[in-house]
């Protein structure tokens, strides 16, 4: 980057459209377009877009770089444009009121950016940014000096394991593929990314679409593959049309199509929509559904690697771990290896969500603590709350407690107290937080999104639903939970595909640490987080109430009666359990309990 | 030829054979509901779990090729504690009404009740509820019965070509049915009934017609086109209550909507049960005496009038071949011409 | 099929039906096989899961074409040229098989002159086929390994039928693609003992099991086994007796199980003549058109109701068992043809259908070995000349029966009545999948008759626009013979300027319409081309001419 340049970067991913960016960039243009700047300065001077840099609480964020000095906007809107370009830009004073705090920056310094290197630096509508940033030197690579089995051997010596959920190693996955004798070979990048409130794919592919699709020119080759497939979800417009904009650009660069870089490899990618279901994402399922039919998993053995898309050899993965590949090429496998534990080797993208100060999509390297994702990234918890628990993993995830904090995020750790990494959830619970809630939020889940195949998922996952549903009403029953653990542990034992052989897992593991929370449901009658509807009693305290009627006019169900002045009485018969005088009580005299 | 041992029986079987078939060739029968032999596998009922050494969870025998070396164990208390649970799961959302239902008797998921011996529900909760509409007059439809082994799509699929329904919905909800839930409006082979293990899919046609046990199966072949199908008619009480047909045939156990439902002509009022002599242009009935009496007479005086030549038959290539021998030979050898034919040429 | 027993020596299937799953290339022409043989047509498909390849040769749009990988759009009536033009270009490519040619087969030189003018080029001028798919169906059918040809009435229902089917025939003796597994031959019959009645020599020049009644030796045999002495001349064809009928040389009929009024072509001819007879007897389970004509109506048992065989399309021989007394007083037709013989003079007295079998058994050496315990379970296929004899699946693997194959050159000859001014439509005739060929047996009430209750006509949607047609009008259709009312089906599986009638309904007949011109040595009547006009109805009822 040249020194003298002006540089003016807006998150533009999909948090950063929503919350404005597009106006905020054309805001920019306007303002610098009308500048009297002369105009040898204006040629080095560029306003673009970026992808997601993570904190998307914050946005509009921007980045301003003059003279390679960067400093970051927090929270932008176009009206507040002018005033920067004015003092920041003109004035050479950045104005200090709107510029990112401190733990923004504490929010980045854990993180160790592998994937997300180049997503927020670089306009990801653009294949000459990634150029810049040496993008496609490691296919060229690839392609001109290494041998199938080097790349493979590479890979395999990364560590470099699967980032959709299974930690399958890469390298493994490739080199049995690859050995398997057919003329006909695909490659497919999983991106359908079902779970609820994941999102680190979509944030890769709309920040640097690029670097997925030289991770699977390098797949291609190592397998020998001549055709691939990316498998996205039709609600990511914006990843769509960025992924397809990088396919053409990089087709026109003859880095896709016949005889690539004039080497004797040719490759080339089809996008295929998929329909929003979570089962597409198991990569069965993505099979049947790119071969256009409803998207049910079928039972493995046969594996894709022996017989997958149009019953040919098929590798699938992950966008994230396509994303890693030109990384590893470029700067080595040892390099790659130097992050993260022995088993559990390079960084992970998590989507921090919950009741941790600052939420968004960070990158780490495995092995680091919980405490710091949550303390020092995360910022601490919101509002001073106590942490209660950490659910990773989404739907087919686990939850690790408070006496846990120390544990190391890698695939074995997480594993051995019954959760998982998974696709990089990393949902943080208080003590506001109903366990019980919990298991239910994401059972509904799972028994919505199963596909319907098999028995134990498609009806165990229902009774299981059935039987939270009364904990959670005040209908539970003695054996109750010994039910659901039993029913749980049989739909993982007998279920077709992950999905089913996962979705119990919040329910068991919250049994597992919670017990005493479940039994409050049912013996109790009680919600001791105070979430569950109908178990909570609202009652009015005389000694804090001071009679100003404000509860009165917000009760829907005129449940609450008092002369002004003195202190209300609450009726629990007429109370609906809305929560509104809870919330419009200004001096804490409602208690729910 | 592959190795395998199967609950301690040594044997070795095909390649890509599955293991179900390979356990089957040692005469072990594993459980199965979604199963069918002439259709791809599926895996879907969970019922034909084995374990696997070396494999650390239950796989489907049906979906699972055997391999070399291969130890299954069909059954052990983990395997029939999975199996319970999982018929007891569809029988939770499963209607209780076998004493009416057609199927009974004749239904693979009331027989595995029964072995299994489930009484007591622990799953007992919301049953998936369907209005009955379907407006087509051979095929019921009674899906709150389907158990969703997927039988019905892949043979409407594989075998027929057709893909009249498939799966819709997902999760509890669900539920096979033509796209858009329309009515049913296919070719009405009938495949889709043949391979349904529970009463979800009956012909209408033989809906309190009787029970299994009071049947009598007759084999013969259809009546219909030159396929020759091989079919079996149910018979109670002089009368058809249904036409199947047995899978180890030319035709696999397949037939078409003639040959499943068209012998309804056999009862029809309409048949002929007494000869007709047509006097003053009026037909009236007549016995067999005085009918063949006038036939004889007639064909008698013709012949010697006009030569046998003068007489014609037509057979037809819907009777036996037997009495078209006898047909030819009475035209040649009594009433002494060649002028015998049939439509075949139609 | 006498076009391919004279080629051949036999016109059955040369192969069997489960072999149809192994063909690696099915070339079907002039047959709606899912919806006339729906069981073969499981089959095919089968074969075609297997990734076989499938050439489907038809007018119509046929459910077939949905799985086909080549579809030949011919005009009706132009089978011969279409099947020359792929010959020709076997011939040019040098496809051919000159081993089996040299080995096999008699007349090729003559033969391949004649194929000269008939370019892929000139074809598609006359069958409306694109030349290029004459050439990849000619490359798909002669470079396959295992390829089988099947047809049926689209094929021998024409006034040149017989020509079709020796072209077919040419074209598997050129490839050599006979007698070998999957590989060969099959014309599909329809009804379903047709096999059955010919084998039994329900044919006028032939004795049960093909045997030629002019040949003294064999009238001897047949005259010895039946202690009669016959007749050595050739009789009549069904076809013919309706003529013979009218001009008075036929004076009485004797009809069994069939019903002419209906099937027959130009049925208003047809019960003209069986009106004219001094004395018509009629044999049937339903009092059919043709019974309604009789002076006796003798009342005859269904198939549930006896035992017996029926021999299918793939020379199969199995058992048919009673499973119901039959209705009233009706009893089988053997119980009846003996009773009458006995009247007769002529006492035919077999305690069972299987001594009657037997009979044929001791006649006919392909059945010889054939016998009621060997098919108990599973039919055999014919010939199967010893007890030991395990059946024959399929056709000429050592040879021909007559010894070698000709070839025979056929000119092409246009269909007699084609669509002219006064009649612009070219109507063909056929099956659907719900019915069955007059309807007897399904139209009684049915369930399955409900289906499809109505008679229809498929019509063009561009012709129903040009005549103001809309779909489930009725309207009424004329040819030179007579006229019916229909109603219109709009579809896109007829093309412009074609209409398509199934034959089973009786309320409109569409034999009223189909001209009687015969094949000259199949006699097997041109039901498949012939020309006919659409009017609209009129609210007076008149017609408008249009
Ligand atoms: C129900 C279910 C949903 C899944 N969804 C996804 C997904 O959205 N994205 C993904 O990459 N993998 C998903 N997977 C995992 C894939 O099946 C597969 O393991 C993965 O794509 C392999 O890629 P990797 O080896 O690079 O991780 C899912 C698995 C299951 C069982
Ligand atoms: S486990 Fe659930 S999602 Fe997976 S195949 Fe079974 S029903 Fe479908
Ligand atoms: S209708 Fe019958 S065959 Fe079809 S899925 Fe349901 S139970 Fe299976």
């Amino acid at each position: 980057m040249k020194t003298n340049k002006l540089e003016i970067m807006v998150c533009m991913g999909t948090g950063g459209i929503a919350a404005g960016g597009t106006e905020v960039l054309s805001a920019f243009e306007s303002a610098i377009k009308k500048l009297k700047i002369p105009a040898k300065l204006k040629k080095g001077c560029s306003v673009h877009k970026v992808g997601c840099r993570g904190l998307c609480a914050r946005d509009v964020l921007v980045d301003i770089i003059i003279k390679e000095k960067k400093s970051t906007y927090q929270y932008i809107k176009p009206d507040m444009v002018q005033r920067i370009v004015d003092e920041h830009i003109v004035g050479n004073q950045p104005v200090a009121d709107w510029l990112a705090t401190e733990d923004y920056h504490n929010f980045h310094e854990k993180q160790v950016k592998v994937v997300l290197s180049d997503c927020g630096n670089i306009n990801p509508e653009s294949i000459d940014a990634y150029f810049a940033v040496n993008g496609y030197e490691a296919a060229k690579k690839v392609l001109t000096l290494m041998s199938r089995q080097d790349v493979i051997e590479e890979i395999k010596r990364s560590g470099l394991r699967g980032r959709g959920g299974a930690g399958f190693p890469t390298g493994v996955k490739w080199e049995i593929c690859g050995g398997v004798k057919n003329a006909q070979k695909y490659i497919i990048c999983n991106a359908d990314e079902g779970d609820p409130g994941a999102f680190m794919d979509r944030a890769i592919i709309e920040g640097n679409p690029h670097s997925v699709i030289e991770g699977m020119i390098i797949g291609a080759y190592a397998i020998g593959a001549g055709k691939g497939y990316v498998y996205i979800r039709a609600e990511y417009p914006l990843a769509v049309e960025r992924l397809r904009k990088a396919l053409e650009d990089a087709g026109k660069k003859n880095l896709l199509g016949k005889k690539i870089l004039k080497t004797g490899f040719s490759f080339d990618i089809k996008v295929k929509l998929g329909a929003g279901a979570f089962v597409c994402g198991e990569e069965t399922a993505l099979i049947v559904s790119i071969e256009g039919q409803r998207g049910m998993p079928r039972a493995k053995p046969p594996f894709p690697v022996h017989s997958g898309l149009w019953g040919k050899p098929t590798v699938i993965n992950n966008v994230e771990t396509l994303a890693n590949i030109p990384h590893i090429i470029r700067k080595g496998p040892d390099w790659f290896a130097s992050f993260g534990t022995e088993k559990s080797r390079g960084t992970k993208v998590f989507a921090l969500t919950g009741k941790v100060k600052n939420t968004g999509l960070i990158e780490v390297p495995m092995g680091i603590s919980l405490k710091e994702i949550i303390y020092d990234i995360g910022g601490g918890m919101d509002k001073g709350r106590d942490f209660k628990a950490v659910q990773t993993g989404g739907p087919s995830g686990g939850c690790i407690t408070a006496d846990l904090l120390d544990i190391n995020v890698d695939y074995e750790s997480l594993a051995k107290v019954g959760s998982i990494v998974g696709s990089g959830g990393m949902v943080v619970l208080d003590d506001t937080d109903c366990m019980v809630s919990i298991a239910r939020f994401f059972l509904e889940f799972t028994q919505v999104e199963s596909c319907g195949k098999c028995v134990p998922c498609r009806i165990g996952t229902k009774r299981l639903l059935e039987i939270l549903d009364r904990i959670t009403a005040g209908k539970g029953k003695e054996g109750d939970i010994e039910l659901l653990e039993e029913l749980g542990k049989d739909i993982k034992a007998s279920s077709l595909c992950g999905l089913g052989q996962t979705a119990p897992n919040p329910v068991l593991s919250t049994i597992k640490y919670f017990r005493p929370e479940y039994e409050a449901h049912i013996r109790d009658m009680k919600c001791p987080a105070a979430v569950c509807k109908e178990l909570i009693e609202f009652t009015i305290l005389e000694e804090l109430c001071k009679g100003c009627g404000a509860c009165v006019r917000a009760c829907p169900a005129n449940a609450i009666k008092g002369e002004k002045k003195k202190p209300h009485t609450l009726s629990s018969e007429l109370c609906v359990k809305c929560g509104s005088c809870f919330d419009v009580c200004k001096f804490g005299a409602v208690k729910k309990e | 030829m592959i190795n395998v041992t199967i609950d301690g029986i040594k044997t070795s079987v095909h390649r890509d054979t599955s293991v179900l078939d390979a356990a089957k060739q040692c005469d072990i029968t594993i459980p199965t509901l979604c199963h069918h032999p002439k259709l791809t596998p599926y895996g879907g009922c969970r019922l034909c779990i084995v374990e696997i050494k070396g494999i650390n969870r239950p796989v489907t025998a049906c979906t699972t090729p055997v391999s070399e070396g291969m130890e299954v164990t069909t059954s052990s208390p983990v395997l029939e504690k999975l199996r319970r649970t999982t018929l007891e799961l569809i029988l939770s959302d499963h209607p209780n009404d076998c004493m009416v239902c057609e199927k009974a008797g004749d239904c693979t998921l009331q027989e595995l009740a029964y072995f299994y011996g489930i009484k007591e529900n622990r799953f007992a909760g919301e049953r998936r509820v369907y209005e009955k509409r379907d407006g087509n007059p051979l095929i019921e439809r009674d899906m709150e019965k389907c158990i969703l082994c997927n039988k019905c799509v892949r043979v409407c699929d594989e075998v027929q070509g057709v893909s009249a329904i498939d799966i819709a919905y997902r999760g509890f909800r669900s539920k096979v049915c033509p796209p858009y839930e329309r009515d049913l409006d296919c070719e009405f082979c009938g495949q889709c009934i043949r391979v349904c293990p529970t009463g979800a899919l009956t012909g209408r046609m033989w809906s309190l017609k009787g029970r299994q046990k009071d049947i009598r199966e007759v084999d013969t072949i259809c009546p219909y086109c030159g396929c020759g199908c091989n079919i079996t008619l149910d018979i109670r009480k002089n009368e058809i209550v249904r036409v199947t047909s047995k899978e180890d045939t030319i035709n696999e156990g397949w037939l078409c909507s003639k040959g499943t439902f068209g012998y309804k002509f056999l009862n029809d009022p309409a048949r002929l049960t007494k000869p007709l002599i047509k006097y003053k242009g009026k037909f009236r009935e007549s016995t067999w005496e005085e009918a063949l009496g006038l036939v004889a007479k007639k064909l008698l005086k013709t012949k010697e009038k006009h030569g046998p030549d003068s007489i014609a038959g037509l057979a037809s290539a819907r009777c036996t071949s037997e009495e078209n021998y006898l047909f030819q030979k009475f035209m040649r050898a009594v009433i002494k011409t060649n002028n015998v034919d049939h439509c075949a040429r139609l | 099929m006498a076009g391919l027993a004279a080629v051949f020596g036999s016109g059955a299937m040369t192969n069997s039906i489960p072999e149809i799953e192994n063909n690696d290339v099915l070339f079907v022409i002039g047959s709606n096989t899912t919806e006339t043989h729906p069981i073969i047509g499981l089959r095919m498909k089968k074969a075609v899961r297997k990734e076989a390849k499938l050439i489907v040769a038809d007018p119509r749009k046929i459910d077939l074409v949905r799985h086909s990988h080549l579809w030949l759009r011919q005009k009706p009536g132009t089978d011969v040229v279409l099947l020359h033009a792929i010959m020709h270009v076997i011939l040019e490519q040098n496809l051919i098989d000159r081993v089996f040619i040299l080995s096999r087969t008699e007349g090729f030189e003559t033969f391949r002159e004649g194929l000269r003018k008939y370019t892929p080029e000139y074809a598609e001028k006359i069958t409306g086929v694109p030349a290029r798919d004459i050439i990849r169906a000619a490359m798909l059918y002669a470079r396959a390994k295992r390829p089988g040809i099947y047809y049926t009435m689209g094929i021998t229902q024409h006034s040149h039928g017989t020509d079709n089917v020796y072209s077919i025939a040419n074209l598997a003796l050129m490839t050599g693609n006979l007698g070998m597994e999957s590989t060969g031959v099959n014309p599909l019959r329809g009804q379903n003992n047709v096999q059955g009645a010919t084998d039994m020599g329900c044919i006028p020049d032939q004795y049960p099991g093909y045997q030629r009644v002019d040949l003294p030796a064999i009238r001897e045999k047949f005259e010895k086994a039946w202690e009669v002495t016959l007749s050595d001349k050739d009789g009549i064809t069904a076809t013919e007796m309706t003529d013979r009928c009218l001009d008075g040389k036929i004076k009485a009929m004797y009809i069994m199980g069939e019903n002419p009024a209906l099937s027959d072509p130009d049925i208003n001819h047809t019960v003209k003549a069986l009106k004219k007879l001094d004395f018509l007897v009629v044999q049937d389970i339903f009092l059919t058109d043709t019974a309604e004509l009789a002076d006796v109506v003798l009342p005859a048992a269904a198939f549930a109701e006896k035992d017996g065989t029926f021999t299918n399309t793939e020379r199969r021989v199995q058992r048919v068992r009673k499973a119901l007394d039959p209705p009233g007083e009706a009893k089988e037709d053997s119980r009846i043809i003996m009773e009458l013989s006995e009247r007769l003079g002529y006492p035919m007295r077999y305690n069972s259908m299987e001594e009657v079998f037997q009979e044929v058994a001791g006649l006919w050496q392909a059945v010889a070995g054939i016998t009621y315990g060997r098919i108990e379970k599973q039919g055999l296929q014919w010939p199967c000349p010893t007890l030991e004899h395990p059946g024959t699946p399929y056709l000429f693997k050592g040879g021909f029966p007559r010894h070698k194959a000709a070839f025979s050159m056929v000119e092409y000859k246009p269909s007699r009545e084609l669509p002219d001014r006064q009649y612009p439509f070219m109507l063909s005739t056929g099956r659907h999948l719900f019915h069955y060929h007059t309807g007897t047996m399904i139209r009684a009430g049915d369930a399955l008759n409900s289906v499809a209750a109505e008679a229809y006509f498929e019509l063009n949607s561009y012709d129903a626009g040009k005549l103001g047609v809309t779909g489930g009008q009725k309207v009424k259709i004329s040819s030179r013979r007579g006229s019916i009312k229909i109603k219109a089906k709009l579809s896109e599986r007829v093309e412009k300027g074609r209409v398509f009638i199934p034959f089973h309904y009786r309320e409109a007949a569409a034999n009223i319409l189909t001209n009687t011109a015969l094949d000259p040595v199949s006699k097997i009547p041109e039901l498949k081309v012939c020309a006919v006009k659409i009017e609209k109805i009129t609210k007076r009822g008149r017609p408008r001419i249009k």
